[in-house]
């Protein structure tokens, strides 16, 4: 028989609202077993922790049984106490009567009612804990980032500052991602490239940064501190130790496709270099559109390059498998645009000159596809008038997305400010639905730009975009005015949504990392876990967890690498022992639980014909234990016996 | 040959004959038997729409509980009858306190199981445009119809799922599909005026007046529809604008199963059509079409 002792938390007003607390702790020292029973306006204080460390001492206590908010919240804090007063840290259990009983009901007899029969179950089970230690694992001190845009590179950077070795997977031929395409920053009007660059050519340069380009995760095995990842990188057949980026091979290349850089509005050779400033500084030749690899028909650039006497260019390149061995991953996979052609009503893909935020956006930088002058892409004619539709297909849970994505009411003020810098005697106009601007220095930056001469901000929807001799009328409604209204337009610019990167909910699966209903990571905790997954040892930065603007990226992305480096900063770690146990001798070898079980935890042994659990890779979810025909397989301090014992304890 | 139970309402027995008698003619040409449902009455105009209204729906309820009892499909012709049944229905399996309502006021019990579907659905979706191009005998070479859609045919999307409501097609691929030249212009989803013909006329006419204008600016010659509410507006409105201003030829209103009709070689006699509008379709097509009707 255990001695035990039973705490009980008001958490001020959020327990003891609800439930009667005197009477569940007077009721609770009644219970069989139970030596003491006390409560406490706030149990995780440091008097409420003494209280529990003296009360384990003065009573001797075998175990504690703590009645207050959910263990995801202070179960370390209330083991460490028990721990700290002698105790195993699995003999003090959590009933969680805040989450799971006052918060959610509001009848105060049913609730203390609830509050008893939670915390007779934790008493039944804690009498059936066994005492614990953890299991130690040892940590590969390296870190994976996957995407190598602002946040990828900025958390790259910081863990390798740290001087450990990081691995930063990118997908196209250069870091840089979508900050790259980008011509000036709000609210400073910082030029992108300028900023952005200097950080490229820093991590191309770090020698604990090995870039891999052209590269994409294929699998991922193992656990935290011990990941075993497959990157799969397509073949490199412009080797960049050797290229000098003389860009004779694209003079030659006969193959044209839309350049990606540009949004499209550009083109670029099969062999190209994906911009000015790319890292790493090599071209990169795109096997879909090169006019014949396999069999080799053309070989054009290949010539050009051999008659200069380099050798930079290996058409025989074949794509390589790498097999990286990590400790944590930084899941930096970045966004791209709402499809606009989806918007029917403002004929996006229909009339050339309804574009795209990201293509005016090129269109407006030095490095664009009109060297920063904007054009109509119909006939290259300088625009008078542009209309730029904030909200496109956002805000709109019944027919596109359903959030906002925060940048827009920003970027589309810059849009509309260098448009009038570029045209002045332009006329712009804004349609918003109302103006989002929380930022450091962003409300007065949106103020700058509507009292600028020549922008006009037209609060309410567009309905309706349709051609007409050769210009673009827009239909909406000023809702400030309360009147229709039908603008002239030479543009039309749209503000769409920003959403997860194509494969990123492939990625998810692979990290075994969850994302919310729009794709997006998800985080594991919204307020206090941000820069984590529920998956442990996996990271989220950028905007891949959500639409977020640059400032708030580069944070998140440090934010990032600190907790990555948290976990790196040991050579150990250690691990939940509540895993699951097989009892040998009822094994009989089925294997069904090695099929269940989500983690790899579980193989069977040939010889011995049994099943085997490899603790370290148990996440002790249970799978295999209800998954067992012949009851081998239970979970530590979960056993049937304890559940069976809780259910009993259940009854009334 | 392949039958489908059919709703008329009242607009096609009354001012509408043109339109019910070309879509009978026209699935008949296809092979189609379009089957009266017995007991039909009136849908309820648009009124059955307004959200917190049960006695209004009664009427589209019994409609829906006679046409299951014979069927599971159930086929329209009006735009406006096939929105508030469409809608009726929805409602029936997604509110289902209203409908313990309406059917303890109905004594005919209506618990959904019913398809609502619009002519031009089975002449899409069962029928098939390629199935009709190849039925096709005097194809309507090149004539620049504008299809008129007006708003209940396609909204709300959420519900009436026929077809983009921005820029939808359906119209037009079935004129394609028998030679027509469509015309895209951009008020063929605009709203005609609907019911404010009566409490406010000069409302009517100013929306009205902006398709039809609209449609013959792009080049239309004439304008197809599926709401006999839609073609008196757009015919109202002209006659006004030509009392006004003598000398311009009104631009001919007709439903789009006329023109399906008479590229399926049904005569014009039978599809209704009026000589101006058969005089508008004619064109430079006058041998060809009068070599079909006359047997």
């Amino acid at each position: 028989m255990k001695r035990v002792g039973v705490f009980v938390c008001h958490c001020g007003l959020n327990i003891a609202g609800t439930v009667n607390v005197k009477e569940v702790t007077d009721l609770a020292s009644k219970t069989p077993d139970v030596v003491i029973a006390a409560d406490h306006r706030y149990l995780c204080s440091e008097p409420g922790q003494a209280l529990i460390k003296d009360s384990i001492k003065q009573h001797r206590l075998d175990a504690v049984v703590i009645a207050a908010c959910s263990p995801a919240m202070h179960e370390v804090t209330f083991r460490n106490a028990a721990r700290a007063a002698g105790l195993n840290r699995h003999q003090c259990e959590i009933a969680n009567i805040r989450e799971q009983c006052s918060w959610v009901h509001d009848n105060i007899e049913k609730a203390t009612e609830k509050a008893n029969v939670i915390i007779r179950q934790s008493i039944e089970k804690v009498s059936l804990n066994e005492p614990l230690d953890p299991i130690t694992v040892p940590v590969t001190r390296r870190a994976l980032v996957v995407g190598g845009g602002i946040a990828g590179i900025r958390a790259a950077l910081d863990v390798a500052n740290s001087g450990h070795q990081v691995y930063l997977v990118e997908k196209t031929g250069s870091i840089g991602g979508r900050m790259a395409q980008l011509s000036e920053t709000f609210p400073t009007l910082d030029c992108s490239i300028c900023i952005l660059g200097p950080l490229m050519v820093e991590a191309y340069r770090n020698p604990n940064i090995k870039i891999l380009r052209l590269s994409e995760v294929e699998d991922v095995k193992g656990f935290v501190g011990n990941f075993k990842v497959k990157v799969r990188q397509q073949p490199i057949y412009v080797k960049e130790t050797e290229c000098n980026s003389c860009g004779e091979c694209v003079k030659v290349c006969p193959a044209e496709v839309p350049n990606e850089f540009d949004s499209g509005l550009t083109w670029r050779k099969a062999i190209y270099i994906p911009f000015a400033q790319a890292v790493p500084p090599a071209y990169v030749l795109d096997a879909k559109s090169c006019l014949g690899l396999l069999p080799q028909a053309c070989g054009e650039c290949k010539k050009a390059c051999d008659k200069l006497g380099m050798s930079c260019i290996n058409l025989d390149a074949r794509p390589e498998t790498h097999e990286l061995e990590v400790g944590a991953i930084i899941s930096a996979t970045g966004y791209e645009l709402y499809d606009a052609t989806r918007l029917t009503e403002y004929g996006y893909g229909i009339y050339p000159d309804v574009m795209t935020s990201l293509e005016f956006e090129r269109m407006l930088s030095a490095s664009g596809p009109t060297s920063g002058v904007i054009r109509r892409p119909s006939d290259g004619r300088i625009p008078k008038e542009v209309v730029f539709i904030q909200c496109a297909g956002q805000r709109e849970p019944e027919t596109a997305l359903a959030y906002c994505s925060k940048i827009c009411c920003m970027y589309t003020a810059r849009h509309a400010m260098l448009f009038h810098h570029k045209v002045p005697d332009g006329q712009a106009y804004v349609f918003y639905m109302d103006i989002r601007a929380g930022g450091k220095g962003y409300e007065e930056f949106v103020k700058r730009c509507q009292e600028e001469r020549g922008l006009l901000y037209l609060r309410g929807r567009v309905a309706k975009v349709y051609e007409d001799s050769n210009r673009l009328v827009v239909k909406g409604v000023d809702t400030l005015s309360g009147k229709t209204v039908e603008i002239n337009a030479d543009v039309v610019v749209l503000a769409v949504g920003m959403v997860p990167s194509q494969g990123s909910r492939e990625l998810a699966n692979i990290l075994k990392a969850s994302v919310d209903e729009n794709g997006f990571f998800a985080e594991a905790h919204p307020k206090l876990r941000p820069l984590e997954s529920a998956t442990a040892g996996i990271f989220l930065a950028g905007a891949g967890q959500a639409p977020k603007d640059i400032p708030d990226t580069v944070a998140q992305a440090s934010g990032a690498a600190s907790k990555a480096l948290n976990l790196l900063s040991s050579p150990t770690l250690e691990r939940e022992p509540t895993v699951a146990q097989i009892v040998n001798e009822l094994c009989s070898g089925c294997g069904i639980c090695v099929s269940a079980c989500p983690f790899e935890a579980l193989s069977l042994n040939r010889e011995r014909k049994i099943a085997e659990v490899a603790e370290a890779l148990c996440e002790g979810c249970g799978t295999c234990v209800a998954s067992c025909p012949s009851g081998a397989l239970s979970l530590r301090n979960l056993t049937d016996t304890q559940i069976v014992a809780m259910i009993r304890a259940g009854r009334y | 040959m392949q039958s489908y139970l059919y709703f008329p309402g009242c607009s096609l027995r009354t001012v509408a004959r043109d339109f019910e008698d070309s879509a009978l003619a026209s699935a008949r040409a296809l092979g189609l038997e379009l089957k009266e449902m017995q007991g039909w009455l009136c849908c309820g105009a648009v009124f059955p729409n307004v959200a917190d209204n049960v006695m209004t729906n009664a009427g589209p309820n019994r409609i829906l509980a006679r046409a299951r009892a014979e069927s599971d499909t159930l086929v329209t012709l009006c735009a406006g009858c096939h929105n508030v049944l469409k809608r009726a229905n929805i409602q029936a399996g997604r509110n289902l306190i209203k409908q313990e309502q309406i059917n303890e006021f109905n004594e005919e019990e209506y618990k959904g199981g019913l398809g609502v579907l619009h002519f031009l659905e089975v002449l899409r979706d069962r029928v098939g445009f390629s199935v009709i191009k190849e039925a096709t005998r005097v194809p309507l070479q090149d004539l620049p119809v504008g299809a008129y859609y007006g708003c209940l045919l396609l909204r709300p999307f959420e519900e009436m799922k026929l077809d983009d409501p921005h820029r939808p097609s359906v119209l037009e691929d079935l004129l394609a599909s028998i030679g027509c030249s469509p015309v895209d212009y951009p008020s063929r989803t605009e709203c005609c005026g609907s019911f404010l013909g009566v409490g406010a006329p000069d409302a009517m006419i100013l929306l009205s007046r902006n398709v039809v204008q609209s449609a013959r600016s792009y080049g239309a010659k004439l304008l197809a529809v599926s709401c006999p509410l839609c073609k008196y507006n757009l015919e109202t409105s002209q006659k006004q604008d030509l009392a006004a201003s003598s000398g311009s030829q009104p631009l001919p209103v007709v439903y789009f199963t006329q023109l399906l009709g008479l590229a399926l070689g049904v005569s014009p006699q039978d599809l209704r059509l009026s000589q101006a509008q058969l005089e508008t379709i004619r064109g430079d097509m006058r041998n060809t079409i009068e070599s079909v009707s006359r047997p």
